[in-house]
């Protein structure tokens, strides 16, 4: 679509949409938000690209096949749920590993529940960009 | 019927090479090994075994469901074991002569082995669970190995006929091993065999025995599913001897064995098997005299003795029942030998017609020499092993106490007819001045005249001592059949009696059919063309009506279009719950108007708005618009009802869709072409019969106190376990993670599936 508004604005919506996109996946335990939230509103951001600049943009844009984005989102969602096995704890148990936690505090947590729902980020991406650029060539 | 001969046109040459250039001896030699040392280890269990002891081994499998990987050695899987790995053994070394120079000979043997395997497992299993696996695994194999000749139709025919029927079998008889474990309370055979007959007075007895009985009968070949086991016979000619006459047909019969102290003794037990096993013998045997082909002549003898033994196992006499163990045996031994006679035969010549079949016996004096002491054996001569079982099966058949009469009419019937195709089989086309052969005969190279000879002369010399198969294997075997310790003699000479007049009746019956058989079987084939139909036929007609049934209600349910597609989910959906709130009087109406706020009011007012225009308007995009606008409002209620992470979702999907949606939608044409189509009426009702019977659902739900434990455990644990304030996402990401993974798998799989559907076919490539 060749709109000037439309172009100008989306460089800078698409850029807020992907901040945002992290933004909820990150806070997502604690807060409205999580990994299919934010891969959903990525996607968004992608698909309003797409409709601005044109799919073969949008290929560049993302650097990747967005099946293969999937395929890497599924595998991290997996290996997250193998960490489990180092410890000898069942599939999928989150992991937690807490950074500097000084008394009172808890520290910095890192986990294995956040690599999930990146992964499922990375699916939710990778899988609904797959379907909007492949309408947008199909025509 | 082709050849098995196709494809092996070059192994005059023995040591031929196969694609992968090995040797076919190297990989006889080879994969020889396995089985013979398998044979060894069994045979080093019969001491064990010959004193009454078993052997039990016992692996945990899946623990939670009662079902174990456990294997059981007594004297009834012993034999079977024995003979499936020692026949593996001659038949592994026979093949790799008679494939030699095949290109896909490594496969065969692979398939070979494969079966073995699942064959073993069959018999020595203890978990009645482990046991079917095997038995399933043994129709997989053997479909692929009568299906080896997978170019020709006859082949994929075959092994497909005999794939469902005892596939259909292996689904009847895993109904009625689960039965039979909750009946039991145990899935260990060697506990359910230790309980006795405490089994027949439970309830389920009878649908327990009828499946059992289904399973085996349809994979030992009897009456009415006797048809595949000669069609099977387009596999190679030591498949043949292997699967069709040795092992596989007889695992039917090991289950009736095996089952044999838990089930036998009932009338249903006993008519049954009696019944069935006698008219297969019988009508086996005649039809075993009509064919000119000599294997399929000998697979309707193995019909036959599959019937025999069924008959057999009807019975509870000690006789009878060491009959069937001895014939069982005796059967193996000739019945695995004439079957790789016949394939030497084959081989050497080019055909398997019997008339065109003379004088052999010059030009393969060593196969002449097997076949004439294996046919020996199986028309019950003395001093051969098969005039043993001869014997004891007459003594058997009078001892059977619910008609003996019948029974040993129909075992001299067999019988007597077992002795004509032994002399059609074995001794005419070895006799007699030579006939004009495709090939010129000549002897089969060691590895395929060593198998025979060695089973043949097995069959001479237990003939001979009885006594060292007597105490080691048919004692045992029966003992374990019958439950109970027992003990077996056996002898060449019994004296005179009734069994012995009856074999010299057999003799002189069986000898003057022989002189008499070609007549004979000229009168056969024409009774049989006035029949005008056969079990093979009926089964064609069975396949394609299936066929047809289900093209047919695939076109109705599932016709291709979206809007039938959709219009018979929600009939099904509208017509199931709205039956069912009906039925169990859970409707409830709602006695007051609902105290809302009006911001809800007016939520509620933009979704009927937005659904009212969806319906009513002509343009695609108001429609797809109006949606959202639904979704929208739903979402709307989320945020008021305190669930933000749904309502974001929702609106985010929401978006996509409208998206999506507005992508496609400028290619399609107009929807007002379709607002006048017939049948808009009927949307109109599902669509409003569908709503009412949510909303009643609904309804129905609120009207139950809500379960909150589930709501109170995650809001109780969320924080402590996982580190979470977000209940949604913990649950999501910690609690049902696995469901998750499956949950993004499917969408990821979905997309590609989409993918695969919408994209352009690039230039050059197939659409």
């Amino acid at each position: 679509m060749n709109s000037l508004i439309l172009n100008t604005a989306t460089r800078v919506l698409v850029a807020l949409m992907l901040v945002f996109s992290i933004y909820m996946l990150l806070r997502g335990h604690n807060e409205p938000g999580g990994g299919f939230i934010g891969g959903l509103i990525a996607a968004i951001g992608f698909a309003l690209y797409a409709i601005s600049h044109g799919s073969e943009g949008t290929r560049r844009a993302l650097r990747a096949d967005p099946r293969v984005i999937a395929m890497i989102g599924l595998g991290i969602a997996l290996l997250a749920g193998l960490i489990s096995a180092l410890t000898g704890d069942a599939l999928f148990t989150g992991q937690w590993v807490f950074l500097g936690g000084e008394n009172g505090s808890k520290g910095f947590p890192i986990s294995s529940v956040l690599l999930f729902d990146i992964g499922v980020y990375l699916v939710v991406v990778g899988s609904v960009l797959t379907l909007v650029l492949a309408l947008e060539e199909e025509g | 019927m082709n050849s098995p001969g196709t494809g092996t046109g070059q192994e005059e040459t023995a040591g031929a090479h196969d694609g992968n250039g090995m040797d076919s001896r190297v990989i006889g030699g080879l994969c020889s090994v396995l089985p013979i040392a398998l044979a060894v280890i069994f045979a080093a269990c019969l001491p064990t075994i010959a004193t009454g002891d078993t052997i039990r081994l016992v692996y945990n499998w899946v623990p939670a469901l009662g079902i174990n990987l456990s294997f059981y050695i007594d004297g009834l899987s012993l034999t079977f074991a024995l003979l499936i790995s020692g026949i593996g053994a001659i038949v592994v070394l026979y093949s790799s002569a008679y494939l030699a120079g095949h290109h896909h000979l490594g496969r065969f043997m692979l398939y070979l082995l494969m079966f073995m395997a699942s064959m073993l497992g069959l018999v020595l299993a203890d978990n009645i669970i482990t046991l079917f696996v095997f038995w399933e695994l043994t129709s997989v194999t053997s479909y692929l190995l009568i299906g080896f000749g997978h170019t020709s139709a006859e082949s994929r025919r075959s092994a497909l006929q005999a794939l469902l029927i005892t596939g259909a079998g292996g689904l009847a008889l895993l109904a009625g091993l689960i039965l039979m474990g909750f009946a039991a309370g145990t899935y260990e055979l060697s506990e359910i065999i230790a309980q006795g007959k405490t089994l027949q007075s439970h309830a389920l007895y009878t649908p327990i025995l009828i499946l059992v009985l289904i399973g085996a009968f349809t994979k030992s070949a009897q009456v009415p599913f006797h048809f595949w086991l000669p069609n099977a016979m387009a596999a190679p000619t030591p498949v043949s001897a292997y699967l069709h006459s040795a092992t596989m047909v007889k695992a039917g019969i090991y289950l009736l064995a095996r089952m044999h102290p838990a089930l036998s003794g009932s009338d249903i037990w006993i008519w049954t098997l009696t019944i069935f096993g006698a008219i297969t013998a019988v009508m086996a045997s005649v039809m075993a005299l009509r064919q000119t082909d000599l294997k399929l002549a000998l697979a309707y003898t193995t019909v036959m003795a599959l019937g025999t033994l069924t008959m057999f196992l009807g019975s509870e006499a000690t006789v009878a029942v060491a009959a069937a163990m001895t014939f069982l045996i005796v059967h193996s031994f000739y019945k695995a030998a004439m079957f790789l006679i016949v394939g030497i035969i084959d081989h050497g010549t080019g055909t398997r017609d019997v008339a065109k079949l003379r004088g052999l016996a010059v030009a393969m004096p060593i196969t002449a020499a097997a076949a004439a002491a294996a046919g020996l054996s199986m028309a019950g001569f003395p001093p051969f092993l098969g005039f043993i079982g001869k014997e004891l099966k007459y003594e058997g058949a009078l001892a059977i106490a619910a008609e003996p009469v019948f029974a040993a009419t129909a075992v001299v019937i067999a019988n007597a007819l077992m002795v004509a195709v032994a002399g059609i089989v074995a001794f005419r086309p070895f006799y007699g001045g030579r006939l004009e052969t495709p090939k010129v005969p000549h002897e089969a190279p060691f590895r395929m005249w060593i198998g025979p000879l060695v089973l043949a002369a097995l069959g001479l010399t237990f003939g001979i001592a009885p006594s060292l198969i007597a105490d080691t294997l048919v004692q045992p075997a029966v003992t374990s059949v019958l439950g109970r310790p027992e003990t077996v003699a056996l002898a060449l000479w019994h004296g005179l009696n009734v069994p012995l007049l009856l074999s010299v009746i057999t003799f002189v019956l069986g000898i003057s059919v022989f002189a008499f058989h070609v007549r004979l079987r000229q009168v056969l084939i024409k009774f049989n063309a006035a029949m005008g139909i056969s079990a093979d036929r009926m089964w064609d007609c069975g396949l394609d009506g299936l066929k047809w049934l289900a093209a047919a209600q695939t076109n109705l349910l599932q016709g291709g279009m979206l809007r039938r597609y959709l219009f018979t989910v929600f009939t099904v959906l509208a017509a199931s719950v709205g039956v069912t709130l009906a039925m169990t009087g859970a409707v409830r109406l709602p006695q007051t108007w609902p105290a809302l706020l009006i911001k809800e009011w007016a939520v509620v007012a933009l979704i009927a708005a937005g659904a009212l225009m969806t319906v009513f308007t002509s343009s695609r995009l108001t429609a797809i618009c109006s949606l959202g606008v639904v979704g929208v409002g739903v979402a709307l209620i989320f945020v008021m009802f305190g669930a933000p992470d749904v309502a974001i979702t929702q609106l985010l999907v929401e978006t996509l869709v409208v998206v999506l949606v507005a992508v496609i939608l400028l290619r399609l044409p107009g929807l007002y072409r379709h607002a006048s189509r017939p049948g808009h009426g009927l949307d109109a009702v599902l669509a409003l019969a569908v709503g009412t019977v949510v909303t009643l659902t609904l309804l129905a739900i609120l009207d139950t106190p809500l379960d909150r434990s589930l709501t109170e455990y995650f809001e109780a644990n969320s924080v402590p376990a996982a580190f979470g304030r977000n209940i949604v996402n913990v649950i999501l990401v910690d609690f049902r993670a696995l469901d998750t993974f499956g949950e993004i798998a499917v969408v990821a799989v979905a997309a590609l599936a989409a993918y695969a559907l919408i994209r352009r076919p690039k230039k050059g490539e197939a659409p």
